[in-house]
This record gives structure tokens, sequence and C-alpha cells, in this order.
């Protein structure tokens, strides 16, 4: 805009002319280009941005179940086959970035079954991305790590096997 | 004035930024592009192609993998030549492929790409190559889309009339281009008649696990073997080579070799001698080659030099191989999906020659023969002919199928592709390539069932058609939609090396096979490690052998001491990840190798031999996380002898049991 300012410093009648031409051809100028995005244009736009009154999600860590394929389990006494086949899983899965009594590259995992539902331990497990997107806990975790959680393909057997073992450090 | 010249231009810019905005016609009038040949081809994002076309490098050594109709690249799976990228020939699991009888050979020039059949149709199991330098077929798995054996053929020179299957892949064969002394001595070359010889290779696929050897070799008289396809259908159990120099000239081939008016394709009745070799014919000769397989789960190849070969002199099997006379200097010899016609390109006939296999079995019954060359019966050329194509062109090269009665032929001089009907022999279409086509494919085109929708030209010179890039410029591979009644061109795009040919396949035949990951508990690699616990650093004298571990985002051990100049040190990392496409790349400063890139739950293995003192960096090379740029390492050089102890830890702790 400034270098068409620039054109018009002299002042007569017929360059008055020309200025309004010009500031009308400026104008439409600038429409035509913001006019060629397809892609709808945010914040600057002169319609009124709808606001949608979002809900605040007040989530509780002992009641969150997540997001996933687990939607309930139901615990038993803790058996000790399962506990050491998840032990085995945790080590060669897992302990890459989780320690038990360490923050690593994620969480500590001592006492997980005390803070977290069965659920939400075991989608964290199975659907680690989805959960990091949808799920307001595993959100907070991601932006206090920043390293989000990798998936191991776990299969649900697997998961739970490893919930098993949870179990057992408290 | 000036202002009013400078409004008028303002306006002038907006008139024509406003015309830019609406929306352009698709496609237009390009040159021989017309009506809608960008919708065509256009795989919008996120949608995926209708074909695998696997093009063969040419002089690169490898196999490059593209979608159709687009035209997309996706992998450059490395076969016959070192491919820094991918380790392979670099890394030590890996080294072991390139072995032959001549040692570690890190090139080879890679031909005639055929994908596995059964019953006549393509499977999509495994896609075979042959190396034409250093006489080798090598397999690829479509499960993972990675060359799994390669196998060296013997008594062979200029592997070309290559890799081709039978309908239910029980061989893949493997003819050779130049004959030589059989046995290979020391001998004058002026006397090449009769003393070269030129071996006819079938190598067993087992039907199950893919694993190639080498049944038997048929020791034909000393010509050019040049191209080859299976009989199918009636004529399953044949297979057809054409031959040139049939003079068996040894020099200044380009004239000496043009002297006869015909030469002959071979037709090898295979199930006769495979019946001959089962009763306990042909003759076990010394020999010496290599047969390279990687196994899948040690992630690991290893070669062994093979030291027999069954030879077949086809005289000893009579009725099993005749001779089929065809105008000058044949190059491809193609079978229809009935497996009735045998098309023989003369490349400097002036018509194209059809055999006809029913006529050749009545020739064969009732002995219309021309004389014999080495014993071998010449079939009258006039029993067995078909008919023949006049005027279709300049130069006929190769002819595939569209599985609806008509061939597309390619003719390298006059640069065209043409198409014509079976029976009739008429031309119904022609269209030009840009420039000097070779070979064309057909997705199934050499099968029962091919899938008529296209066809890929792919052209040995491209002068003027891309932007000039120095005085080597791509060559090109060009997709018509041949749906229609006439051709169309639809697509240029560039290749890798030279497409010299290619295979294609449906997309859904294979892409539902292709493996993930690797799973990490079948990783049988004797330097894996599970887990991070089990990584460590272990010293054999002057080897250090470091077993490390990769995950988003860390290696483990990550901070090493103690090695010191003049050590062998070797990395052996293990990817622990189980996600799909999280590879790693690992790569040291100085390190005389090309970087490792590791899939899900592999192993592999480089070494560095560091030359200088110092703290040295290693980093991940493949952008791997948000993290990937804090995926690195130190290892600490001392001085020879300098006695700082061993030690290997991650976040300043020893790598233990969690």
């Amino acid at each position: 805009m400034s270098l068409t300012m620039f054109w018009f410093r002299q002042n007569n009648l017929l360059q008055k002319i020309m200025r309004i031409i010009s500031i009308i051809a400026a104008l439409v100028l600038s429409m035509s280009i913001l006019g060629c995005g397809n892609e709808k244009s945010e914040g600057n736009s002169a319609q009124p941005v709808q606001k949608v009154e979002q809900e605040k999600v007040v989530s509780d860590p002992k009641t969150d179940k997540g997001v996933g394929p687990i939607t309930s389990i139901t615990l038993g006494e803790i058996d000790p086959a399962l506990v050491e086949q998840g032990k085995a899983l945790f080590t060669s899965k897992c302990s890459a970035c989780h320690k038990i009594d360490k923050r690593f590259v994620g969480p500590p995992l001592k006492g997980i079954t005390e803070k977290r539902t069965p659920e939400w331990i075991m989608n964290m497990i199975l659907v680690p991305d989805k959960m990091v997107a949808e799920n307001e806990e595993a959100k907070k975790l991601l932006a206090e790590y920043l390293a989000p959680m990798a998936n191991q393909s776990l299969t649900e057997e697997e998961a739970r096997a490893l919930l098993e073992y949870f179990r057992t450090e408290k | 004035m000036k202002s009013i010249i400078k409004t008028f231009a303002l306006l002038f810019t907006i008139f024509s930024l406003t015309i830019a905005c609406a929306p352009s016609e698709k496609g237009g009038n390009q040159g021989a592009i017309s009506g809608n040949a960008a919708e065509k081809v256009y795989v919008a994002p996120g949608e995926l192609d209708e074909f695998y076309a696997f093009v063969s490098g040419g002089f690169s050594g490898q196999l490059a993998v593209y979608g159709l109709p687009s035209g997309r690249l996706f992998k450059v799976i490395p076969v016959f030549s070192v491919d820094a990228e991918k380790a392979w020939g670099f890394n030590e699991e890996t080294k072991p492929m390139l072995n032959t009888s001549h040692g570690f050979i890190p090139w080879d020039d890679s031909h005639h790409p055929d994908i596995s059949q059964t019953a006549g149709e393509l499977d999509g199991r495994w896609v075979f190559i042959n190396g034409n330098n250093t006489p080798r077929i090598a397999k690829i798995d479509l499960t993972t889309f990675e060359t799994t054996e390669i196998i060296e053929i013997p008594n062979s020179a200029g592997n070309h009339s290559s890799s081709f299957v039978t309908e239910n892949t029980e061989y893949v064969v493997a003819g050779t281009r130049f004959s030589v002394p059989y046995p290979q001595r020391d001998m004058p070359i002026s006397e090449y008649k009769g003393n070269f010889k030129g071996a006819l290779t079938f190598i067993s696929v087992d039907p199950k696990t893919g694993g190639m050897d080498i049944a038997f070799q048929i020791m034909m008289p000393g010509f050019n073997y040049d191209l080859s396809h299976p009989g199918r259908g009636a004529s399953h159990g044949w297979f057809f080579f054409t031959t040139y120099n049939t003079e068996e000239a040894h020099s200044l081939l380009e004239v000496n070799a043009s002297q006869n008016d015909k030469d002959f394709i071979a037709a090898i009745n295979w199930k006769k001698i495979e019946e001959y070799v089962k009763n306990g014919g042909g003759t076990k000769a010394p020999a010496n080659y290599a047969h390279n397989v990687y196994d899948e789960h040690t992630h690991t190849a290893t070669s062994t030099m093979k030291k027999e070969v069954l030879i077949v002199n086809p005289a000893d099997v009579p009725g099993a191989v005749y001779f089929m006379p065809t105008p000058k200097s044949p190059h491809g010899c193609d079978v229809d999906p009935s497996g009735e016609y045998i098309v023989g390109s003369g490349k400097l006939a002036a018509e194209l020659t059809v055999h006809s296999f029913s006529k050749m079995i009545k020739a064969i019954e009732e002995k219309k023969f021309d004389g014999d060359a080495y014993g071998i019966p010449i079939l009258a050329y006039d029993a067995i002919l078909a008919g023949s194509v006049k005027q279709a062109g300049l130069g006929p090269l190769h002819t595939e199928f569209d599985g609806l009665g008509n061939a597309y032929t390619t003719f390298f001089i006059s640069s065209e592709v043409v198409k014509w009907k079976l029976g009739t022999w008429e031309i119904v279409d022609r269209k030009p390539t840009y420039y000097s086509v070779g070979h064309l494919m057909i997705p199934g085109g050499n099968s029962r069932k091919p899938f008529g929708k296209y066809v890929l030209a792919m052209n040995k010179i491209t002068k003027d058609r891309y932007l000039p890039t120095g005085p080597e410029v791509t060559q090109s591979a060009q997709l018509y939609d041949i749906s229609g009644e006439k051709m169309e061109l639809l697509l240029d795009f560039p290749t890798v090396g030279e497409p010299h040919y290619a295979a294609g396949i449906a997309a859904d035949i294979v892409a539902k096979n292709s493996k993930k990951i690797y799973k990490l508990e079948e990783n049988k690699h004797p330097y894996a490690v599970k887990s991070e616990s089990e990584a460590k650093v272990v010293r054999n004298g002057n080897e250090a052998h470091i077993y490390m571990t990769t995950i988003r985002s860390h290696f483990a051990p990550d901070n090493i001491e103690g090695i010191e100049v003049g050590d062998k040190v070797y990395f052996h990392v293990t990817n622990l990840e189980q996600d799909y496409d999280v590879p790693h790349g690992i790569s040291i400063i100085g390190a005389n190798t090309s970087e490792l890139l590791i899939m899900p739950g592999q192993t592999e293995t480089f070494i560095w031999e560091p030359k200088q003192v110092g703290v040295w960096p290693f980093y991940c090379t493949d952008f791997c996380s948000a993290l990937h740029q804090e995926m690195q390492g130190y290892v600490r050089v001392s001085a020879k002898g300098a006695g700082v102890p061993l030690k290997f830890t991650l976040d300043g702790d020893p790598l233990k049991m969690p």
C-alpha cells in the first residue's frame, strides 16, 4: 500500500482521480487475493466467529476409563502366572522408556494401578495415539513428558498381563 | 501520465489475477495428450494406486516399485548393487548376499523382473530378477519387498534370457546371452565354433518356501540366447528362447552375426527333460557358484558355495529340443495368454513373425524338418508359421497381450507401440513413444490372465522431454490407456536407472500381504537384544561388540567409554519399536561404511574402526519423532593401551533390569 501512496505524492486533480481509482483497485486486488484461497480464513475474517461454549471436561483419574477398545475390566485375585508374563513383557516392550521407580522417558509406574483405572491403563498401552489425542489425562501427560508414547503393537491379552504385573508394583 | 500507465497496469494485474482464480480445465491439449488424461492418472492425496509396477533399473542393478496409474515411486529395492541408503551390501548382515565365485561384487545390471504364478496367473508371492553381468538370479519376497535369495549361475555369461517363470513357478529360467567355453578354460578365442556352449539353466522353486536350486543346465550350441518366455495352457511344459548369432561369430557381431537370414527360437520341452533327469539322466559336473539366502528371523544372510551342477546334453534327450527358424535376430519371444502363439520379434526383419504351437507339435509329429544344428532338428519354417504382421514398424522388440485378443508390440527404431489383432494379424492402432522404446508391460501381460487396462512403455532415450540435467538425462516410462479401441497416452514419468523391463500386478493381490513390522520375539539375530536391560558392550581382544537398542528417542547405551584407537567396534543395533513405519537409523563420525536403517524388530550391524582419540558422537539418521534431534550418544576413544575401563550407561546408570 505504501508504494501506491508514493505514486500519488503530487497534488493535482487528475492525480486525485487516479488516486481514488487506485484505492478502489487496491481494495479489489486485496479482495481477489483473499478470494483465491479455498481454505476458510481464520481469525481476521469479517464474519463474527461463532463461539462454541466448550464444556469443561472434568476428569477424575480414579474413574476415567480413557478411550479405546477396553471399556470394562473386572479384577480378581492376583494371578502369579499372569504377573510373570507381564513382567517379561514389561522388560522387552516397555522398559526402554518406563522404569518402575524412576521418572524416565515416560512416567514411573510404581503405584500406577492406584492412580488410574485398569481400563485407562490398558487403553494407554493399546492405543496411545488415540489416547493422547482424545483423553484429557493422556494429553496432560504428553504435555509434561513431551515424548509421545510408542505403540508397541501389543494384544489385549498382553496388555492385561502387563496390568497384572503393575498390580504387584505398589 | 506515468501514474495513469501504472494504474492501468495495476488494473490489468487484478484482471489477470481474477482470471487465474477461475478453475482451469483439467488436462488440456498438450501435444499427444488429449481429453481427460490427467484425470485418469490422478490418484488423489491419500488414495492408493490400482497396480504395482516392478520396473528393473537396468544398469542401476535394482528394482523400483511404482504405482500405476500415477507413476509414483514407492521404493527402490536394492538387489544386485549396494545401496548406502538402506545399508544393502554395507551392513554385516547383507554383505553375503553379494558374494559370488568372483568374490564380493557391488554392482550388476538388472534386467527382467517376473512375478511368480500359480495355474498361469500371477500369485504375487515373489518377483524374480536376473543380474546380467555376473550371472545371478535374485528373488524378492513381496511380504517384505526385500531381496531374500540370490543364486549364481555357473557356465553362463551375460545372463539375459532370464528370469521368467513357468506357469506354476516350477522353475525360473536363466539363459546365457554370451556363450563361453564349456568347461571354462584357457583357449584361443578363434576356436569359438563348436567349443563354446550356451547354458540354459532351470532353477527349481520350492512351492512353499520359494527356495531356489539349480535343477539342471541344458548345454546348447554356442549361440546367443536373448530372451525367453514360458508356454502356458496347451504349451505348458515348453519354454521358448530366442537366439541370435547362430553364425557363432566372436568379433564384430554387428556385421558377422547378421549373415544368416534367419536365427532360431529354441523350443525346450522341459517336462521331458525333467523326466529324463528324474530317471537319472544328465551328468553331474564340478562347478563353483554362490547361493545366498537371507533369513528373515536372524535378519542375516549366509552365502554357501555349491560345487556341482547337473548338465544335460540336448542330443541325449530326443524330442526335447527343436529350433524354430525366425527372421533375423529375434529379440522378444512372447507367448499369448492361450499359449498357442509365439511371437518372434526379428529386430532386423521387416515383419513380425508369429509361430503356432499346435502347428509346431504337428510338424514335430510329421517330422517336417529342415536339417539340424548340432543334432537339434530345425523345424520347417512354413510348417510352423501362424502368420505375420506386415509392415508393423521398424525394430520390433517385445510384445505383450491384453487378454482380449490384442497384442501390443514395441518398435525401437520407429519409436512406437503398435496394437494388432491375434489371428487376423491386422494393425489396429499405433502410437508414438518418446523415444526409442525397449520393453513394454501390461500388468499380468505374461500370464494367462492379463489385466488389460494399461500398457507401460519403457524408453531408452528422452532428449527434450524433461528439463535438461547435463549430458546425462533421465530415462522414462510412458503409460497408455488401452481400454478402448485406440491407445491413449496418459503419462510420462522419469525412472530410476534404465527402465529395462517390468512386471505389473493388481495391487490388492500384493498389498494385503505386506508385512508391517518384524516381531521382536521372532528375532533370532545372534547379537539381538530384546530389552534395554540386555544392552551391553563386550570386549574380545581388540574387538568391541556393542549390543545396542533403539526406541523413540534414545539409544541404549548412549555413553560408552573404554574404546581405544585400533579397536574394531561392532555396533549391533536392535530396533525395539513394534509400531508400523518407525525405523531408526544410526551412524557415527568417521565410519567407513553406510548408515544402518533398522526396521522395527530388526537387528543390523556396522563396523567402526576409530582412528583418532576423542569423544565421538553417533546419532539417529532417520527422522523418527519430535525428539529425533535428541537421539544421540557419545563414544569415548582413548589412546591404544590407555586402560580406560569399559563403561556403558544410559542417563548415567548402568543398564540393568528395571
